[in-house]
């Protein structure tokens, strides 16, 4: 018999064989590290570079170029008086003055041969509004800065159609050229041209449309949170409710569009594309948002704090209305900027509710027909016009600049009152 | 005169009434536990604001149901009345003709419009001005009225023994109910008016040639039996392609990845900068990344196209569309694979690297199989959301249907054709309106599948490790 046991070989881990065997574990250790650093990179390289391309082409539209126009008023008016274009009769005596003639007039002495596609078409709305600011300019020979045609001022902002260009040139050589801000972009509203729209009248609608949101998403939102967390008995309808909210957190944003045009408009007959139809669209998109971040809010309150309110002879009410909500409000809110800041940079549902008209003034009421600011992003990448480019990058920093803003409200918000219990 | 009360002048005058009637019932109750002073404890049931509540809530609540019912049904009524007048009698009898001059001369008469542009409406507008106000002064009267004899009940219910607080909080209670049954109802409106269009285009056009179609030219009038030009097959593919395709190509290694580096490898203070950083790719609304899928992104992929010898290649191609869709989705993929990461027990991971595994090592054969349900629950979920986005699409992928898997050529998909034949003054019967609500169906019975799939999956497996 033998005894013997063999006993197993060592494994040699200085050996040749097992050193090769860990420098290969080793290095795809490292490997799968640089493609974990890589993806994280790569994905925030495409944000950087998204968020540097609108502010690129985006910046450039906040400036205009300006053309100097000589204007001899005395001669072109024969000696309106700084005070006839004053007080009440203002209007009337402006209207009397022809100011396109004026313009016409002005720009066919100075710049004989170019006087096609030199200023914008508001142009005499300009001088007008010179006028009204400052009447006194009526009296004398004044050099006014109009703004330019928007080929003019693509081609003096980079580079544009070959007339333009030559019409670039020769102004330059005059030193009648200069860049200034676009206040028009900040006051206007939507027109055909260009060099003269602006994005306010798409900024009040989408305050507008938000108002209405947030007055009924966030009631609405905060009293289901409450219920389903505080007080639902756990049945039938709980479950039926819970299904359809955490469905709806996740339906296509264009479905609740469909909902609005066959309810709101074609069922209601409510006013189409306007902000009231717009905010019940959103809200009824924003509200199960609210809900889930209401609920997460109100389940992180310690049931100590419910069972002491309750040991001292609070009602069930007055538990949740005097102690849980103000203790859940902060995160309630968090998540209903979140919720909001979603609402504002939606597009499709509110194109589906007839909010794509053109729409060249700012809404009066929660009635009339508006357009959003997201919405007017939309129409005027769709315009063939080269100079609506740098308005459309424009318009969409100032979205981006209100979303970011109420995002890191949302987060300084959790930071700063979040408790832990 | 009509337009002396509009309904949110209206509303407000309830609103301060109502406040009114809080601070009125407020007082005497409060008087109630002032004359009770030095007398036993408890003889005022309740605290005094829950009078004053009781009092505002007896008196808006009524009032603002009957407003709200009023405002549906007065408009017809309006009409009845002018129609009723002798100088309604020659109205066309054509009902279309007849509903244009009704509506513009009821605009006329509100002050939305200043002139008449048809026959006919001009001498309709004092009569819509008189029954406007008529109908008008018996709103107000019976809206006012209602909230009187409210308040004055309430009010006089008001005594020490009475239980305020237990009536309040009946309605507050109700009043839950109620908020939270509008999603029950908003979930029902949606369904039922997206069944309803689709079946109102079902019976023009058949199902079969929807469902299994293979050519989409939508024609605006329908021949029945006949080819119309509604076969869905290439927009079912073209969303497929996008947002389940090419989409999930971008999004999953990189959310998958990024997930992975931030929760196992990065520092922690690498960690806090970069999430938020992450998150703002979630943020960033769609209109601009369609913008730019169309500016910047498409044109590139044409020219390097071309380069590579594609010669047909279009500028608004499938991939532009579907790639910087892709990267909209990575936030969503990484984080819902984070929290699945995060989930599972770190007895795991330790025993693994107990046993001499390297981290990579963990990761991949510890880690990921464990956490794979949650990260399908994830994906599934990524694209559910891909293929109900829109701007995207519409703004950088195609309108023209074509079964192609050439991800240069341009491709359609369901959200964009929803969008195509609603955009334009259709009739709202159309067939053309109808396909988009039949499209709008079948879009939303798919997500509502993969969402429900995607939360089960997700849950069952978080049950599994606690």
């Amino acid at each position: 018999m033998n005894n013997e046991v063999i006993a197993p070989t060592p494994t040699d881990w200085n050996g040749n064989v097992m050193q090769k065997r860990i420098a290969r574990r080793y290095a795809s250790e490292r490997r799968f590290k640089a493609m974990g650093f890589f993806s994280v990179a790569l994905s925030t390289m495409f944000l950087a570079f998204l968020l540097f391309t609108m502010l690129g082409q985006g910046l450039r539209g906040f400036q205009r170029t300006e053309v100097a126009v000589e204007f001899d008023f005395p001669a072109l008016t024969s000696g309106t008086s700084a005070a006839s274009i004053t007080g009440p009769n203002a209007d009337a005596a402006l209207n009397s003055m022809d100011i396109p003639g004026l313009v016409e007039l002005a720009v066919g002495q100075q710049y004989a041969g170019l006087e096609e596609g030199l200023l914008t078409s508001a142009a005499a709305d300009n001088v007008r509004q010179m006028l009204i600011e400052n009447p006194d300019l009526v009296t004398s020979k004044q050099t006014l800065w109009i703004p330019a045609d928007t080929r003019l001022d693509v081609a003096f902002k980079r580079s544009g159609e070959p007339a333009a260009e030559k019409t670039v040139a020769t102004l330059s050589q005059k030193d009648a050229l200069r860049t200034g801000f676009n206040w028009t972009f900040l006051t206007g509203a939507d027109a055909t041209d260009p060099s003269s729209v602006g994005i306010w009248a798409a900024f009040k609608g989408s305050l507008m449309t938000m108002g209405i949101t947030l007055l009924l998403a966030f009631p609405i939102g905060v009293l289901s949170a409450l219920y389903l967390e505080e007080y639902a008995t756990k049945n039938r309808l709980t479950d039926i409710i819970e299904v359809s909210i955490n469905n709806l957190a996740a339906v296509p944003s264009i479905i609740f569009g469909l909902l609005g045009l066959a309810v709101f408009l074609t069922m209601f007959g409510m006013p189409r594309s306007s902000a009231l139809v717009g905010g019940l669209t959103l809200a009824l998109m924003t509200m199960p948002v609210i809900v889930i971040a209401g609920r997460n809010a109100v389940k992180s309150v310690p049931p100590s704090i419910r069972e002491a309110a309750l040991g001292i002879g609070a009602s069930p009410v007055q538990v949740v209305f005097h102690h849980v909500l103000p203790l859940a409000l902060p995160g309630i809110l968090t998540g209903t900027i979140i919720g909001m800041a979603r609402a504002l940079g939606e597009t499709a549902p509110l194109l589906m509710i007839g909010m794509r008209a053109f729409i060249p003034a700012a809404p009066q009421g929660f009635t009339d027909a508006t357009t959003a600011l997201p919405v007017q992003i939309y129409l005027w990448s769709d315009e063939v016009n080269q100079g609506f480019v740098e308005k459309t990058s424009a318009a969409i920093i100032v979205l981006l600049i209100f979303l970011l803003s109420m995002n890191a409200l949302a987060i300084y918000l959790r930071n700063r009152f979040e408790t832990r219990w | 005169m009509v337009k002396f009360m509009t309904g949110t002048a209206l509303l407000f005058l309830v609103l301060g009434l109502g406040l009114v009637g809080w601070i009125s019932g407020r007082a005497r109750a409060a008087a109630f536990v002032r004359s009770a002073k030095g007398g036993p404890r408890g003889t005022v049931n309740s605290l005094p604001y829950y009078h004053g509540w009781f009092v505002a809530i007896c008196a808006i609540a009524p009032a603002l149901v009957f407003m709200f019912v009023w405002q549906s049904i007065s408009p017809s009524l309006v009409t009845n009345m002018v129609l009723s007048a002798p100088a309604a009698a020659d109205l066309p009898q054509d009902t279309f003709a007849r509903a244009a001059i009704l509506s513009e001369a009821r605009a006329i008469a509100q002050g939305f419009q200043a002139t008449a542009f048809q026959d006919g409406s001009e001498k309709l507008v004092s009569l819509y001005r008189g029954a406007l106000s008529y109908y008008q002064w018996i709103g107000v009267a019976a809206t006012l009225s209602l909230l009187f004899a409210g308040g004055a009940f309430a009010f006089t219910r008001i005594k020490p023994d009475f239980r305020a607080r237990g009536k309040v909080e009946r309605v507050v209670m109700f009043g839950l109910l109620v908020a939270s049954l509008i999603a029950i109802l908003t979930t029902l409106g949606i369904f039922a008016s997206l069944i309803f269009e689709s079946w109102r285009f079902f019976s023009m056009v058949s199902p079969f040639e929807f469902l299994f179609g293979t050519d989409w030219n939508p024609k605006s009038t329908v021949t029945p039996g006949a080819d119309n030009g509604y076969g869905a097959i290439p927009l079912f593919w073209g969303t497929i392609y996008i947002g389940a395709i090419i989409a999930m190509i971008v999004a999953i290694p990189l959310g998958l990845m990024s997930a992975i580096f931030l929760t196992q490898y990065a520092s922690s203070n690498v960690r806090k900068w970069m999430k938020p950083i992450l998150e703002i790719l979630a943020g960033v609304p769609t209109v601009v990344y369609g913008y730019f899928a169309a500016l910047t992104v498409a044109p590139a992929i044409r020219d390097l196209a071309v380069t590579l010898g594609v010669s047909n290649a279009a500028s608004d191609n499938a991939l532009a569309a579907g790639i910087v869709m892709g990267i909209m989705i990575i936030p969503l993929v990484s984080s819902m694979s984070d929290d699945s990461i995060a989930a599972v027990p770190n007895a795991m991971r330790d025993g693994s690297l107990a046993m001499g595994a390297t981290k990579s090592e963990t990761i991949k054969q510890v880690l990921l199989p464990a956490a794979l349900p949650g990260v399908v629950g994830g994906v599934l979920l990524a694209v559910s959301r891909a293929i109900g986005e829109t701007m995207i699409v519409v703004m950088a992928a195609g309108y023209t249907a074509n079964l192609t898997a050439n991800p240069f050529d341009t491709i359609t998909t369901v959200t964009v054709q929803i969008v195509a034949l609603l955009t334009g003054d259709q009739d709202f019967g159309s067939p053309h309106t109808l396909a988009a609500f039949a499209l709008g169906l079948a879009l939303f019975v798919t997500t509502f599948f993969l969402n429900y799939v995607a939360l089960r999956v997700v849950k069952k497996y978080r049950e599994a490790y606690e």
